[in-house]
């Protein structure tokens, strides 16, 4: 176990060919990995465009990832997870576009059920009825 | 930045979110039984791992490789408008775990599939949603051809708590994953109502 281990941290490389491109996802987000937005965006976390986002004369500025991610919320809001299936991106770019879109007050973004708290059981209720009737 | 006047659109509803995980081993049917419920295809997303050297697999050749991205396939289905439960397909191999910690947030309990073929590849699953408190249920999925066993011989060998739900599923069937899910949910609320009132002495 310990010389496998050592193994693989002597290894002169982290990754091999046929992981693919590793830098090019986060030359969309310059280089940045991570968000300014205080919380780490959850998976299900909803998109919501914001009215601004509709407005012609919005941030010049935006990438059309940033510019596909507000149409894509339009009709209907869409999860992280969504978002980075549809865009075929990693999770960890869209977090990065996404918090640029919160902070140029495009979009606001849902908070989930606040880890630690179990969802109201009214909810868990409203869960149940919900699967029955599907 | 100039901002516009009122939206032409109507801005639409937020639903409330929720999330259920799907775990067990390799090949147990986790992205079968989400597809059977979900009401869109299985989607795939990617998380690029941070750290680099996690202790590899012991699957014979492909000890050298060491993957950059893990996918978790997940489904949807709108309960009702406002209301938005995710199913998340766990990554099958041990080395993914951290990611589950993340996955797990928030989560409103979990589905352990089983297969009494390879039944010790559940056992992981078992234990991660035993030591966090996260309610789950196990599935043992009936494969064509997989000798059947009773439901109390499997739970014997599981080792489960008794207040544990265990069924038998076809993880293929959209009526039998309902029926596996509303076990989970119904888990939960048993779970959330008795610790939200502290049993009289």
């Amino acid at each position: 176990m310990t010389d496998g281990r050592q193994q693989v941290r002597q290894a002169p490389r982290w990754y091999d060919d046929e992981a693919g491109p590793v830098v090019r996802p986060y030359a969309m987000t310059r280089g940045r990995t991570t968000s300014t937005t205080e919380h780490r965006l959850d998976l299900i976390a909803l998109v919501v465009p914001e009215p601004a986002a509709h407005d012609p004369g919005r941030d010049q500025t935006l990438s059309p990832e940033h510019v596909e991610i507000v149409e894509r919320c339009s009709t209907t809001p869409q999860s992280i997870a969504e978002l980075a299936a549809g865009l075929d991106l990693p999770v960890g770019v869209i977090r990065v576009l996404v918090g640029d879109l919160v902070d140029d007050a495009l979009v606001h973004v849902t908070r989930p059920v606040p880890p630690a708290e179990l969802p109201d059981v009214s909810i868990l209720r409203e869960v149940i009825n919900g699967l029955r009737a599907l | 930045m100039v901002f516009g006047r009122s939206s032409r659109r109507e801005t639409p509803v937020e639903p409330v979110t929720l999330k259920i995980l799907v775990a067990g081993g390799f090949g147990v049917g986790k992205t079968t039984l989400v597809g059977a419920v979900s009401e869109i295809k299985p989607l795939r997303t990617e998380e690029t791992l941070s750290e680099a050297g996690r202790p590899v697999d012991d699957l014979d050749g492909v000890e050298s490789k060491s993957t950059t991205t893990v996918a978790m396939d997940f489904g949807r289905i709108t309960l009702r408008e406002d209301l938005v439960l995710y199913l998340f397909g766990t990554p099958g191999q041990d080395r993914f775990w951290f990611l589950w910690d993340e996955l797990a947030q928030g989560a409103l309990g979990a589905v352990v599939l089983a297969d009494t073929r390879r039944l010790e590849d559940s056992f992981a699953a078992i234990d991660y949603f035993e030591r966090r408190g996260i309610p789950f249920t196990v599935g043992v999925n009936c494969f064509e051809g997989a000798d059947e066993f009773p439901a109390e011989t499997v739970r014997a060998a599981l080792d489960l708590d008794p207040e544990v739900p265990l069924m038998m599923c076809d993880a293929r069937r959209r009526e039998s994953v309902k029926s596996v899910l509303v076990a989970v949910v119904e888990h939960a609320l048993v779970r959330s109502t008795r610790e939200r009132e502290p049993a009289a002495t």
